[in-house]
């Protein structure tokens, strides 16, 4: 199934995503990628870097810089037969292009009455901990979670941003491909010749008996760190990756929290109507008699995602984990 | 009116004047000779095709005053636009309307009841493009389509089906959309995508002046084919109530797109003489004066003119009037006999792979509906 030359690697995620998308250019002569300064410079964050040189001009190509012009043109292909991977630059620049995905890209097959596929992929490196500049940081994943027609979603670690990318192109589906950016050049196993894992699947990373915790992308290492320390504190946290944010699979997470009876839900978006606000509703509907405690949500703050100085003010840490598992645990 | 910057001018393509007169002038005469491709039937064609739709666009407006069709869209006044532009087409292009070019349709093909299907509210669709001449759905967000268009086109060139020499065989794409969506974002964005990667493609600006209520001279402070120009792109403006001007450009535009030439823009000076649709009364916003100067301009009327000059009988037109009333009469008795789609329509199209959610709600919606066979509705 893969070209590559041994059966696994450690590599950043940033690499992995490389080596997914080069794995599904070969696969398939369909694959195209597009989007800005992703040719000869490789994107800006270096994700499709080799691409341009491997598989020329015809399949990886620069667009204008323009975002809406990306995702419309890409629907144009996928009509044509292609199946577009775009690439936005940066989280908030998805929003030129939400009429085109919202209203175009997302109900196509809808409108079509199943004629029409829309196999296109649009890669969005998204969240925090970087640092930067507005609109450079933010989480919209609820936006395109909300809105029928689309698949939404995100790997929290390298071996998941190497499959999860070539079954997202691989979907027949439109697919928002969230990256954690955060996360891009941390080393990860990379097993070549097994998945582990469909894409909509969620999995637990860390079995635990005294409180579930569940996030996605970058959120996961925190969770995972929170653990660490809950654990010398005498408390047993169990980690889910979500993975999938539309649809959801709820499976693991509801017999976690049979067990464990306390579920936090932890995101860098903003927490108002977002996927952890679902996720909490979803869980109190199904799980209302195992539940020990209210699902409680460690989120950003209902605020536009703040100067990068105060950021760590903002974003969800491990401590701030830690405070939900502890009133969790107090019920 | 101030519309002056939105009029005809030396440089617009005229062939028929206005009293339905062949005419040469310096704009016209580079097109003159894609004339020579029509013979008598093609001209009869054109006549033909512009009365049954005007005559079609009554009948459905009718069925949407007597509760029949949610909303109506006329396309009266811009038959010729139309009918001009779509006679241009060959078979393996495709057609990329905004929602108003039913004529268009037609001609590649389509039945119109499928256009009275999407406005009766029981498809968001309609029809395969594929099986009605690649005329593609209708797009109700405005200019959304000229960006799917564009993609299209680029898709023809990474295809290698265009500019290989071979006219019968080279494909293009023309996308339709009006002078109100040429201020949308995204229609500029497929103006730069497409001369970014010269695609096979001709934009069809129909310029009706009016976009709702506001007039053209709110959108543009210059003649909307001047702008091409900064988009790099040759434009032309042609007299859209003049069929065979309308044919002549788009035919020279289309085979220059299918040769390889690159993208090229149409503007098309015509005039919504209805109301933008039937939950429209343009009569809060425009003057009965001007409207009357655009009747008199009547791009049927004209044409008819024309073939009378050129000898066709009074029997072809009676024949025609014939032919319009039975295909509106026919339109309607089928319109009425639509039926809604069952609730299967919500659920089953919005993935093409399994989705829990999707098949979740499905389901309950069935056994929810089945709770009440037998007792309360």
């Amino acid at each position: 199934m893969n070209d590559q030359a041994t059966a696994s690697a450690r590599l950043p995620l940033a690499k992995a995503l490389n080596a997914g998308l080069r794995q599904a250019m070969r696969d398939d002569p369909k694959v195209l990628l597009m989007g800005e300064d992703i040719g000869p410079l490789g994107g800006v964050f270096r994700v499709t870097e080799g691409l341009h040189a491997e598989f020329g001009d015809k399949r990886v190509f620069d667009t204008p810089l323009a975002e809406a012009g990306i995702v419309g043109t890409a629907i144009g292909l996928a009509m044509r037969g292609y199946r577009p991977v775009c690439e936005i630059q940066f989280d908030g620049f998805v929003f030129p292009a939400f009429n085109q995905i919202t209203t175009q890209l997302a109900r196509q097959r809808t409108r079509h009455e199943g004629g029409v596929t829309m196999p296109v992929v649009i890669r969005i490196p998204y969240g925090g901990h970087i640092g930067s500049i507005e609109h450079h940081q933010e989480s919209p994943e609820a936006y395109f979670a909300h809105t029928p027609g689309l698949r939404v979603v995100s790997p929290s670690n390298p071996h998941d941003a190497y499959w999860m990318l070539q079954e997202a192109i691989a979907s027949d589906d439109p697919v928002i491909f969230f990256e954690p950016k955060s996360r891009y050049w941390p080393k990860g196993d990379v097993n070549f010749e097994e998945a582990g894992a469909p894409l909509h699947a969620s999995r637990v990373v860390r079995p635990g008996a005294d409180v579930t915790v569940v996030g996605h992308g970058a959120m996961v290492s925190v969770l995972l760190q929170a653990a660490e320390i809950a654990a010398g504190e005498g408390i047993d946290m169990e980690v889910i990756d979500l993975r999938s944010l539309s649809p959801i699979d709820y499976d693991p997470l509801l017999r976690s929290v049979t067990k464990t009876g306390r579920l936090v839900v932890a995101q860098e978006a903003s927490g108002f109507v977002s996927v952890g606000s679902e996720i909490a509703a979803t869980v109190t509907e199904r799980a209302f008699y195992s539940l020990e405690a209210p699902v409680l949500r460690v989120s950003g703050f209902d605020t536009p995602f703040p100067p990068a100085s105060v950021e760590t003010h903002f974003l969800p840490s491990p401590d701030r984990v830690l405070e939900a598992v502890d009133r969790a645990l107090a019920y | 009116m101030a519309a002056t910057q939105n009029d005809a001018s030396g440089s617009t393509v005229q062939l028929l004047s206005p009293e339905g007169t062949l005419q040469a002038s310096a704009a016209a005469d580079e097109f003159l000779p894609f004339l020579d491709r029509l013979d008598d039937d093609d001209y009869r064609r054109f006549y033909r095709d512009m009365a049954v739709v005007r005559r079609f666009d009554i009948e459905a407006a009718n069925l949407q005053r007597q509760g029949q069709l949610a909303l109506w869209v006329p396309s009266h006044g811009q038959e010729a636009a139309q009918v001009g532009s779509a006679y241009a087409t060959r078979p393996q292009d495709h057609i990329f309307p905004s929602y108003r070019e039913h004529v268009v349709g037609m001609i590649r093909g389509l039945d119109l009841v499928d256009v009275l299907r999407m406005l009766r509210g029981v498809t968001l669709g309609g029809w395969v493009p594929e099986e009605h001449g690649n005329f593609h759905l209708y797009t109700l967000v405005l200019a959304s389509q000229t960006l799917h268009a564009t993609g299209y086109a680029m898709g023809m060139q990474l295809d290698g089906t265009t500019a290989t020499g071979d006219p019968d065989t080279d494909e293009a794409v023309i996308v339709y959309y009006g002078d109100g969506a040429s201020s949308e974002g995204e229609a500029n964005e497929a103006l730069v995508y497409a001369a970014s990667y010269q695609t096979p493609q001709v934009f069809f600006l129909q310029n009706n002046h009016w976009a709702i209520s506001v007039p053209v001279t709110r959108q543009s402070r210059t003649p909307l084919y001047l702008r091409a120009a900064g988009f790099g792109m040759p434009s032309t403006q042609i007299d859209g109530n003049d069929v065979l001007a309308s044919y002549a450009v788009s035919a020279k535009s289309l085979d220059d797109a299918r040769a390889g030439k690159g993208p090229a823009f149409i503007e098309a000076l015509t005039y919504r003489v209805g109301a933008h649709t039937t939950a429209d009364d343009p009569t809060k916003y425009r003057t009965d004066d001007e409207l009357a100067s655009w009747v008199a301009r009547d791009p049927i009327v004209r044409f008819r003119t024309y073939l009378q000059g050129q000898g066709a009988s009074q029997q072809f037109f009676d024949d025609v009037e014939a032919e319009a009333a039975d295909f509106a009469a026919d339109a309607r008795r089928r319109a009425l006999t639509i039926e809604g789609p069952d609730t299967d329509v919500i659920f089953d199209h919005v993935y093409a792979g399994p989705h829990p959610r999707i098949e979740e709600q499905k389901a309950w919606l069935e056994r929810y509906e089945a709770s009440f066979e037998g007792g309360h509705a």
